[in-house]
């Protein structure tokens, strides 16, 4: 099995030629469950400008590592940081696999996308002139006046990405965002999402329990082992984007994907 | 079209199958008819008691009693229930004590209330109050617990404080709920203020007008009395779904 040219197995710094620097460092990352270990010294850095996808067996703790970086979930040891400053100097964007639950019905679409600029304390009409230039930059037709129940399940999750995207955040995290719409919708939000990252270029996690969406979506792919949680393999996938529907039948992308897939069974079977 | 029409009055045939089994047991005098008065003579009781009559005055009266005694568990219930709601360990502390009084006819805390605030409305409307506002709490309460986890872990990750939480995600996460309880308590409220205008030394109210008629053996008037409680509870009912689909546009969705 031949491997894409930059695949390699260092977590912390990636080196060679190709090198882009770390933006968030995690280092000796511990978590422990009442029943189990989740991370235990766990060391990997997240590059600036890029897309990760992470992947790997069910409960190994994908979400549970987005959680902890972002604060959501507390820390037993270790350090996470920011261009070196610490979570609560930065501006991150946040977006839930649940977004029927984590929009807020009782506003309408637009002020649900400005009410983190609301929590920043910004006047309204910097909330406004902020809001309407990313929907410009997105090319977004939706109703915003509607309620979040009066949308379309896709339309939901945009208005969430939206959320998420309008503190101009440094970094966004994403949960399954795909994984409660149906396939067809699906795949018109990937390619959304691909369109917003192609547009700001914003350093952006993803966490997938679809491989093919894993891998279509990223510039590195973070294979996680059992638990605990380790690195079974860092993949490189440098396609030029915008892919298409043609990318997923290029040699290329069903190389990496079959190597992923490898290396996934091959996880799964050590449990 | 015709089908859907037709539904628009489905709910009748209940009201008017009821009229005329009425007016069959009338007829064939199945009921004694000192104690079963025909529907004419009940509903122009009804009509003449209401349009400026005794009755419309008794009605005023109750509504009056209800709606203070609600007002005042409201005013006293959600703000407790949020408090209490926003720690589920202060809560499960007072858990026992809110069921048990929740539990406890009210009814029993006639006389406790009667010492207290002797026999006059006072005592019917603080009675009712109690009973409302433990019904309201429980709700209130229960509502900001169960606000949605992804809800409020949204708001804590777009960088909301615990104060911003509270007031932007828990109190509206909890207003639908918070609807029901005030519902039930209207309920409640009613069903106490009548016994207690029945049986507490009034001089007014629906209650008190059911139990004088009854022993007046004025049946017409004691049946128009009973419907115009029946009206009652059902408008007050009615007007807080209105007030609920107004403020709680997106409940059940």
């Amino acid at each position: 099995m031949s491997l894409p040219a930059h695949q390699g197995r260092v977590p912390a710094g990636e080196g060679g030629a190709a090198a882009t620097s770390a933006h968030v460092t995690i280092r000796g990352l511990t978590k422990h469950f009442p029943d189990a270990v989740v991370y235990d010294r766990f060391d990997f850095d997240i590059p600036r400008g890029k897309l990760v996808s992470v992947f790997g067996p069910n409960g190994c703790g994908k979400s549970t590592l987005i959680n902890m970086i972002t604060g959501l979930i507390p820390i037993d040891a270790g350090e996470i940081l920011f261009d070196g400053k610490p979570l609560r100097d930065i501006k991150f964007g946040y977006v839930f696999q649940n977004y029927r639950e984590a929009l807020f019905p009782w506003l309408r679409a637009i002020d649900n996308i400005q009410y983190p600029l609301k929590l920043m304390k910004l006047p309204k009409a910097e909330r406004r002139m902020r809001t309407e230039r990313m929907i410009a930059s997105l090319g977004v037709k939706i109703d915003l006046k509607r309620y979040p129940y009066e949308l379309s399940s896709g339309q939901q999750q945009l208005v969430s990405i939206m959320r998420a995207l309008v503190v101009e955040p440094q970094i966004l995290f994403l949960d399954e965002p795909f994984s409660a719409l149906d396939y067809e919708m699906t795949l018109f939000m990937r390619d959304q999402l691909q369109r917003v990252f192609v547009e700001t270029g914003t350093t952006t996690v993803l966490v997938s329990h679809d491989l093919e969406e894993a891998v279509y979506l990223a510039d590195r792919i973070l294979l996680l082992s059992r638990r605990p949680a380790a690195i079974a393999d860092y993949v490189h996938y440098d396609a030029a984007r915008p892919r298409t529907d043609a990318t997923l039948s290029q040699h290329d992308f069903v190389r990496v994907k079959a190597h992923c897939l490898e290396v996934f069974q091959r996880e799964v079977r050590k449990g | 079209m015709k089908p859907i029409r037709f539904d628009l009055f489905l709910p009748m045939i209940g009201v008017v199958g009821l009229i005329v089994i009425w007016y069959l047991a009338v007829w064939y005098q199945v009921v004694d008819p000192v104690l079963l008065p025909s529907p004419v003579d009940t509903f122009r009781a009804l009509w003449n008691g209401m349009a400026g009559g005794r009755l419309g005055f008794d009605f005023m009266r109750t509504l009056e009693r209800t709606i203070l005694a609600i007002l005042i568990a409201a005013a006293i219930a959600i703000p407790l229930g949020i408090a209490l709601g926003a720690s589920e360990r202060v809560y499960r502390s007072v858990e026992f004590v809110v069921d048990f009084f929740r539990s406890t006819p009210a009814s029993a805390m006639f006389p406790l209330f009667l010492v207290l605030f002797g026999v006059g409305d006072t005592t019917k409307i603080s009675v009712a109050a109690f009973g409302a506002a433990l019904v309201i709490l429980f709700n209130v309460a229960y509502g900001v617990m169960n606000a949605r986890k992804t809800r409020l872990l949204a708001a804590k990750v777009m960088g909301a404080s615990r104060l911003r939480v509270l007031t932007d995600v828990m109190l509206l996460e909890s207003l639908p709920q918070t609807f029901v309880g005030l519902r039930n308590g209207v309920s409640l409220a009613l069903v106490i203020v009548v016994v207690a205008e029945m049986f507490i030394g009034s001089t007014d109210g629906l209650g008190q007008r059911v139990f004088e008629a009854q022993q007046l053996f004025a049946m017409p008037d004691m049946y128009a009395a009973i419907f115009a409680a029946g009206g009652l509870g059902y408008g007050l009912n009615l007007l807080f779904l209105l007030v609920e689909r107004q403020f709680v546009h997106w409940s059940g969705k």
